[in-house]
């Protein structure tokens, strides 16, 4: 699973990753964890708010941090 | 504002949402009663002094801290509902190929409700270019989103009244509007980094998730925690500066340097608000007690404006999309439309 956190590096930005990393390490899911970081990588996902989140290609939230148990649902559910 | 997008607290999902209606009924009954229960508790119970300047103080803030917190949290609750109706990508949508001044319009009064935060300015930015939408169109955008928000307006609410609070939401909205048309008749298209025209933004992929009513609650909740939490600290202790000065500094000490007679005060007001950065709630509380003694309505509208609609730190992320030039004349244009209202408030009244 790959999962991409975007964000330039805002507060809630960081505390995404982190709950990613948490709710990964949590759920015991192999996954491959990115934090994109630049402008013209983000705008591609079409996202306008940030942090947003994407697993596997598809952006599953945007503009929010999502909780602990929602963001592993998300990547549980696939 | 500087604050970072609404944090969503998943484990609160099992609580009654029943319960905040319950409770505002409640807080308006507090919110009535509270004056009378401040001047019982300080003169009958404390049997504190009438005439004493720290028993003005001790009432001012044992009045206007609760007064004030508890209009807070209703109000972030209810447009934390109301803003889960909107988000950026709808109002983009909104704003396709609107006409310059229709669309000046609808930008201002659509910032005023979307959910933004300055740490999304670029994607946000880049996303209204990329879709088409011009620039004065965005800037009116930019110039609402900031200015006008409900902690500004709760607390001018409530501690200058709904005119004072209307009077704002009007002018800034009036500023918004016209700051995006003149910039948009300016023709700045080339000011911007030339990069941003190149991105080619991919589609929204995000499927419309289906928002329940009481996602929504939900929403508000999280809206209250995160603004509320955030900002008591700024209330309280400018609320008590504002004890402090209502209780002890002298009538009229102000009118000599913020008053209606000093013409210059208005630009100087601006001046000094552009650079500094505060939310509204730090702001506010002060800015009572510098008109209680003497300091001109226009003037600490003007100052506020300047303080919370123009920041320092938006410019420095603006300044990765933006040349130099572009910032400049974003900045004069505002700060031109926030002294043309402080004159304009220091003439009527």
């Amino acid at each position: 699973m790959k999962i991409a956190i975007l964000g330039m590096g805002c507060a809630t930005c960081d505390k995404l990753e982190d709950t990613v990393r948490l709710a990964v390490k949590e759920a015991g899911i192999d996954a491959q964890i990115d934090h994109v970081k630049d402008i013209k990588q983000i705008m591609a996902y079409g996202v306008m708010t940030t942090p947003a989140l994407v697993i596997d290609g598809k952006v599953v939230a945007a503009g929010k941090l999502p909780s602990l148990a929602d963001i592993k649902n998300m990547i549980g559910g696939k | 504002m500087a604050e970072c997008c609404t944090t969503d607290n998943g484990e609160k999902k099992n609580l009654n949402y029943y319960v905040p209606f319950a409770l505002i009924p409640l807080a308006v009954v507090i919110y009535i009663f509270l004056e009378r229960g401040v001047d019982f508790f300080v003169y009958e119970i404390l049997k504190q002094d009438k005439s004493a300047h720290l028993t003005e103080a001790i009432r001012f803030f044992l009045y206007d801290t609760p007064k004030v917190l508890i209009l807070l949290t209703v109000i972030v609750f209810v447009v934390g509902i109301i803003r889960s109706y909107f988000s950026p990508e709808k109002t983009r949508k909104a704003l396709e190929g609107k006409p310059l001044f229709a669309g000046n319009v609808m930008a201002a009064s659509l910032g005023v409700f979307t959910p933004f935060c300055s740490c999304s300015a670029i994607p946000l930015f880049i996303g209204f270019v990329e879709s088409g939408i011009p620039l004065g169109v965005t800037f009116s955008f930019l110039v609402a989103a900031p200015m006008i928000n409900e902690v500004a307006l709760v607390l001018l609410f409530g501690l200058f009244g709904w005119k004072t609070a209307l009077l704002y939401a009007s002018t800034g909205l009036i500023i918004a509007i016209f700051s995006g048309w003149v910039i948009g008749k300016l023709k700045v298209e080339r000011f911007v980094e030339e990069w941003v025209y190149e991105i080619k933004a991919g589609d929204f992929q995000m499927e419309e998730q289906k928002i329940t009513f009481s996602d929504r609650i939900q929403a508000g909740y999280a809206a209250v925690v995160d603004i509320v939490s955030k900002v008591w600290i700024y209330i309280v202790a400018g609320i008590a500066v504002g004890a402090a000065v209502h209780g002890y500094v002298p009538e009229n000490f102000m009118a000599s340097f913020m008053g209606k007679g000093a013409w210059w005060s208005v630009p100087l007001a601006v001046l000094i608000g552009v650079p500094l950065y505060s939310n509204a709630a730090g702001i506010i509380p002060i800015l009572q007690a510098l008109l209680e003694k003497g300091a001109a309505l226009g003037t600490a509208l003007a100052f506020m404006m300047a303080v919370i609609g123009l920041s320092l730190p938006e410019m420095i992320i603006l300044k990765k999309v933006m040349k130099l030039p572009l910032i400049i004349i974003f900045i004069s244009v505002v700060a031109t439309g926030i002294m043309i209202v402080g004159f304009l408030f220091n003439w009527i009244y």
